[in-house]
């Protein structure tokens, strides 16, 4: 069990991480999910021992490990560039921690096979490392991490480097991986679909801050604040300012009459967060709002349209499915579904998710 | 596509090849028309076959030549590449102490060959030179002009002063591609500086160490300057180095024959070694080739 207690760490006069306090359990994966600069490797630098935090304590198992340098601590890291011993091979670089600990030949050997076998290495084990694609890398990394048996992993966007299908193909991999080995996994991304596909818990960071801590798909159901609605959210979560007043909510291009079980809202000011793919292009039955706006861009991915639109303050992402051919400038109608809003208050915090309900 | 017949494309082609021909093609060709050739002045030549190149090859002052460059480039390679890396590694690799030191390190390199010459035949002579009458009055004898290991020593203080630089500026460019990653990953597995530089540092310089390795190897191995600054191959013939000796053969004595098979003799050398020291250290630290491209 990994105890970060109030942990602070600032250079100079910024603040790299404040005050974060998170308890980390063995056997369990931890998402550290935040934008770049977020403060996700700063955390983890302080986590491994690589620095010093400015003030706070970190325990492992009880003990306090402040004091521990760094390679006696017992862990792990793979980076997002692939780190491996330039000159060995494979076998070698996934042997490497191994033979610093002193362990047998033998048992080096069935070790590193096993570890090996489970990236689907064992093809290349005597190739030199800098021959491999940058897949083969990053599975000799994370091989190593494994064989070495630390009670802590810490994966620094491990992923972020590699092409598209490859980065599928090991996010499918990686929780089982996971599961097998009983150690703490801290994993840093900064996509929420990397972070929805690992599951695990995830603790949203911002500005060096924690914005959330808990099972990664309630924070994602249900972000207690705007900024981890932000954060959990590609493209970023959209936000439209409203205004309840008695049963209406009322927008800047019209009004809907309030859904029944938020009728007991009080009357004010709200901010309500839509995610992308909530708006919609065609009328349907539940969507009683429309919103019309110029398209300002698209960007077309094949399967997926983003429509970005934009009228005075209001800037909104819509997410569609199909190949979607709209003219810059068209004014297009956009329809929401008022069952689909995340309402947050004048202060960003949560008053109601979609399927949850008043807070 | 209709093909349209017009020779414009020779007028670009042609100056590369009047380049080509004057840099190259021609000034070889005159050296080989020579090495075959023996001629008593006048402008008349006769034929002599391969006779200067068997003779260049079977004498012993060629033999004594070649040998002193071997020994002086593998002192200079012993003593610039180990001490090139070492600077490197010592140097700051951030903060404003950078651009300072690679200044500093580029300075040498400005300076032209027989102004390092000239440089040190004054500071090391014993009547007038800093060096040399320091030597001196600390009793120390020291006299490059009539003993042959002062001479050596002078020359190759010489060059491992003006080139070592060389190699500190390769392997630092080397060193500071290394991502900083690399060494956190080392102090989480615990390694040594030295674990550090033999399986992270040298295995990531080795590319750059190759150029360094080659450059130090083709520029010693045509020491001419220095040596003649200092002693003009002396005491003796003790510094007389290749080139030197193709020097004092072909302008001298106006010896053109065996000059001109002398230098094409050397050339082969220079070309040789270097393709077999290029091949080897290509090889050394890397597995085999990929013979079948992987998924």
């Amino acid at each position: 069990m990994l105890e970060l207690q109030n942990l602070s760490k600032k250079v100079g006069s910024s603040t790299h991480i404040n005050d974060v306090s998170l308890t980390l359990e063995k056997g369990s994966l931890y998402v550290l999910l935040g934008a770049t600069l977020s403060g996700k490797t700063s955390l983890m630098r302080l986590m491994a021992g690589l620095d010093k935090p400015t003030s706070g304590e970190i325990l492992m198992n009880g003990q306090s490990v402040l004091k521990t340098p760094v390679q006696k601590r017992n862990i792990a890291m793979v980076y997002q560039q692939f780190i491996n011993y330039p000159g060995f091979t494979v076998y070698e670089n996934i042997a490497s921690p191994l033979r610093v600990a002193g362990v047998n030949k033998k048992a080096i050997d069935i070790q590193v096979r096993e570890a090996a076998d489970l990236m689907k290495l064992t093809p290349y084990l005597d190739r030199g490392v800098l021959n491999l694609s940058g897949g083969q890398q990053q599975r000799t990394a994370l091989a190593r991490a494994l064989v070495k048996g630390a009670e802590l992993v810490l994966l620094d966007e491990p992923l972020a480097n590699l092409d598209y299908k490859l980065r599928e193909e090991l996010r499918i991999e990686l929780p089982r991986i996971f599961a097998e080995a009983g150690a703490i996994f801290v994993y840093a991304t900064t996509e929420p679909q990397e972070a929805l596909l690992l599951g695990g818990r995830t603790v949203t960071l911002r500005e060096g801050s924690v914005t959330q801590f808990g099972k990664t798909i309630d924070v994602y159901n249900n972000p207690t604040n705007l900024e981890t609605a932000q954060t959990f959210s590609d493209p970023p979560m959209n936000v439209i300012p409203m205004q309840k007043r008695g049963v209406d909510f009322t927008f800047s291009d019209g009004q809907v009459s309030c859904p029944k079980d938020l009728l007991g809202l009080p009357d004010g000011a709200y901010n309500i967060g839509i995610r992308p793919h909530h708006l919609m292009l065609n009328q349907s039955e539940a969507t009683t709002l429309k919103i019309q706006a110029p398209v300002s861009s698209t960007e077309i991915s094949g399967s997926e349209t983003f429509i970005h639109v934009s009228q005075d303050d209001l800037k909104l992402v819509v997410l569609t499915h199909g190949v979607h051919r709209v003219g810059i400038g068209d004014h297009i109608d956009i329809y929401l579904d008022p069952s689909k809003f995340f309402i947050f208050d004048q202060h960003d915090a949560l008053v109601s998710a979609p399927n949850v309900g008043i807070a | 596509m209709e093909k349209t017949d017009n020779n414009k494309a020779w007028l670009l082609v042609i100056p590369v090849f009047i380049l080509v021909a004057l840099s190259a093609i021609i000034p070889i060709m005159t050296v080989v028309n020579y090495s075959v050739q023996d001629t008593f002045g006048g402008n008349k030549f006769f034929w002599v076959g391969t006779e200067w190149f068997t003779d260049v090859l079977r004498s012993e002052r060629f033999h004594n030549a070649l040998g002193r460059n071997l020994l002086f480039s593998f002192i200079i390679l012993c003593i610039e590449i180990p001490l090139g890396i070492w600077i490197a590694l010592s140097m700051p690799r951030k903060g404003i102490w950078v651009p300072v030191c690679l200044i500093m390190m580029a300075l040498p390199l400005l300076i032209p060959w027989n102004v390092v010459g000239t440089i040190w035949q004054i500071f090391a002579r014993g009547d007038i030179g800093l060096l040399g009458h320091t030597m001196s009055l600390l009793g120390v004898d020291y006299n490059y002009t009539n003993n042959i290991f002062d001479a050596w020593v002078t020359i190759i203080i010489m060059d491992v002063w003006h080139w070592t630089s060389l190699v500190v500026l390769l392997c630092y460019a080397g060193l500071v591609s290394i991502p900083e990653a690399y060494y956190q990953a080392a102090r989480i597995d615990g390694a040594s500086k030295w674990s550090i530089f033999r399986f992270i540092q040298l295995p990531k310089m080795r590319g750059v160490l190759i150029i360094a390795f080659l450059l130090r190897f083709m520029d010693s191995f045509m020491i001419y300057t220095e040596p003649f600054v200092l002693t003009g191959g002396g005491p003796g013939n003790s510094t007389t180095f290749l080139s030197i000796d193709l020097v004092k053969q072909a302008i001298g004595q106006f010896d053109l024959g065996p000059a001109a098979a002398m230098s094409l003799i050397y050339q082969l050398i220079v070309l040789l070694i270097c393709y077999v020291f290029f091949t080897v250290m290509s090889h050394v630290g890397t597995d085999k080739p990929i013979e079948e491209k992987v998924e």
